[in-house]
């Protein structure tokens, strides 16, 4: 069990989980909306946190779609990663999904919990980052569908009670060259020194990356450099590796100079294998 | 809305069977089949989604018990190792290959084996089943044996 007792909600509707989620925090309660519940009971049993309630969107059919049209791909914030890697429909999404965790608890781990969570990771922000997708979020005012780069700065910026319902992708970037690797310390499994999402609209690369600051960001002066064909490639690199938003981080799995070391070596590694065609 | 509060009785259909159990909404999936029902094959590990000893499949996909509340698993089809009966081809590719040692994973092993035959009723590339496999942890590592059993279940389909 976990060591603290909580009230469990399973609503059918938005409106019903909403309604819970605001009435709980007017009663002063501490409520946490609920899909794969990986972080919230590894945290819980931990101390870290003690949510007196649990709301439980997996039974919400807007949170649970996965689904390709004209427009591009819809993605229900409760759809597990091994969904999403599983379906082929967004590859460079499904690449990052299927470096994240295990491949069991990427059966349990979501969408929107990855995206929600307090590990600072969120890999799967990278390629939302980088394909102009939106999100639709219900909350006051009903259902409101805005640029995902308007709302995620390192971590989701919500209004309060409000849920991360779906991730729209548009059509181009489902189809477009990517690249995605993952750089860890020790094991395959474990948390990024530096993961890198890139994706390329109009000959022109995109950028994002996790682990390499304390928090996950997409650069355009980065690109801008990167993008710079007049220059060299280690000269991009080494100029790119100046730019970042912040110090690299550093921590146990390895130091800021380590993580910058690595980077320039995944930069150098991703611009050759572009100039030979590898992409 | 469904809304559970203090301790609830609740159905939870586990191999096959409908069981009624007394729950609170911190109660993990693990701690009620071991305590509830007695179906102690699913083993408490780590506790904290890593080592895999309490996988179970939960709609015919592997889950890590110990980060499953069993309040959430209400409507869902729950399959542990005592539900394979002895008679799943990776239980006699298991025995074949003397893929355990302490046998303390092994149930764990089993099961997300048998869900990847569920998933993948022809054998998969080989990363896939290193993909499946790397989810679970054996410390005496028996890693060779236990992916030879994985040939063997599809190979010799266990006999």
């Amino acid at each position: 069990m976990i060591p603290c007792d909580v009230v469990y909600y399973r609503p059918g509707t938005l409106m019903e989980a909403y309604e819970a989620y605001r009435l709980l925090q007017i009663e002063g309660k501490k409520p946490l909306y609920y899909a794969g519940g990986s972080e919230i009971i590894t945290m819980s049993r931990a101390g870290s946190i003690r949510p007196s309630a649990i709301v439980d969107i997996k039974r919400i059919p807007e949170c649970m779609l996965l689904s390709a049209n004209d427009e591009g791909l819809h993605i229900g914030s409760a759809c597990t990663l091994n969904q999403i890697k599983e379906s082929r429909l967004f590859p460079l999404l499904g690449s990052s999904c299927g470096r994240i965790a295990d491949h069991t608890n990427q059966c349990r781990i979501t969408l929107g919990g990855n995206l929600c969570g307090t590990i600072i990771y969120r890999e799967t922000s990278l390629p939302l980052l980088l394909s102009d997708a939106r999100v639709s979020l219900f909350g006051s005012q009903g259902m409101r569908t805005v640029p995902f780069q308007s709302v995620f700065h390192g971590r989701m910026r919500l209004k309060p009670s409000e849920v991360v319902v779906q991730i729209h992708v548009p059509g181009w970037a489902l189809k477009a060259p990517f690249f995605h690797v993952k750089h860890t310390t020790n094991e395959k499994i474990d948390y990024p020194l530096v993961s890198a999402a890139a994706l390329w609209k109009d000959g022109n690369m995109r950028i994002a990356f996790s682990g390499l600051c304390s928090y996950p960001f997409r650069s355009s002066k980065i690109e801008a450099v990167l993008n710079d064909w007049s220059m060299p490639v280690s000269a991009r690199v080494d100029k790119a590796a100046e730019l970042l938003p912040e110090e690299p981080y550093s921590d146990v799995e390895g130091s800021g100079e380590y993580r910058l070391f690595v980077l320039k070596n995944m930069l150098h590694a991703l611009l050759e294998d572009y100039t030979n065609g590898k992409i | 809305m469904v809304r559970y509060e203090g301790k609830t009785v609740i159905t939870l259909n586990v191999n096959g069977q409908p069981h009624e159990v007394m729950v609170r909404p911190a109660d993990l999936l693990l701690d009620v089949l071991r305590e509830q029902l007695g179906l102690t094959g699913a083993k408490p590990g780590c506790k904290n989604g890593d080592c895999g000893a309490c996988t179970v499949i939960i709609d015919g996909w592997p889950a890590k018990s110990c980060l499953v509340l069993a309040v959430e698993a209400e409507g869902h089809v729950i399959l542990t190792v005592e539900g394979l009966e002895g008679k799943a081809p990776i239980q006699k590719s298991f025995v074949k290959d003397n893929a355990f040692q302490c046998g303390y994973c092994t149930s764990g092993f089993l099961m997300v084996c048998h869900a990847l035959q569920m998933q993948h009723p022809d054998m998969p590339e080989e990363h896939v089943i290193e993909e499946w496999l790397q989810s679970n942890i054996c410390r005496c590592t028996s890693y060779q044996e236990i992916r030879r059993a994985v040939h063997g279940m599809y190979n010799n389909k266990g006999l």
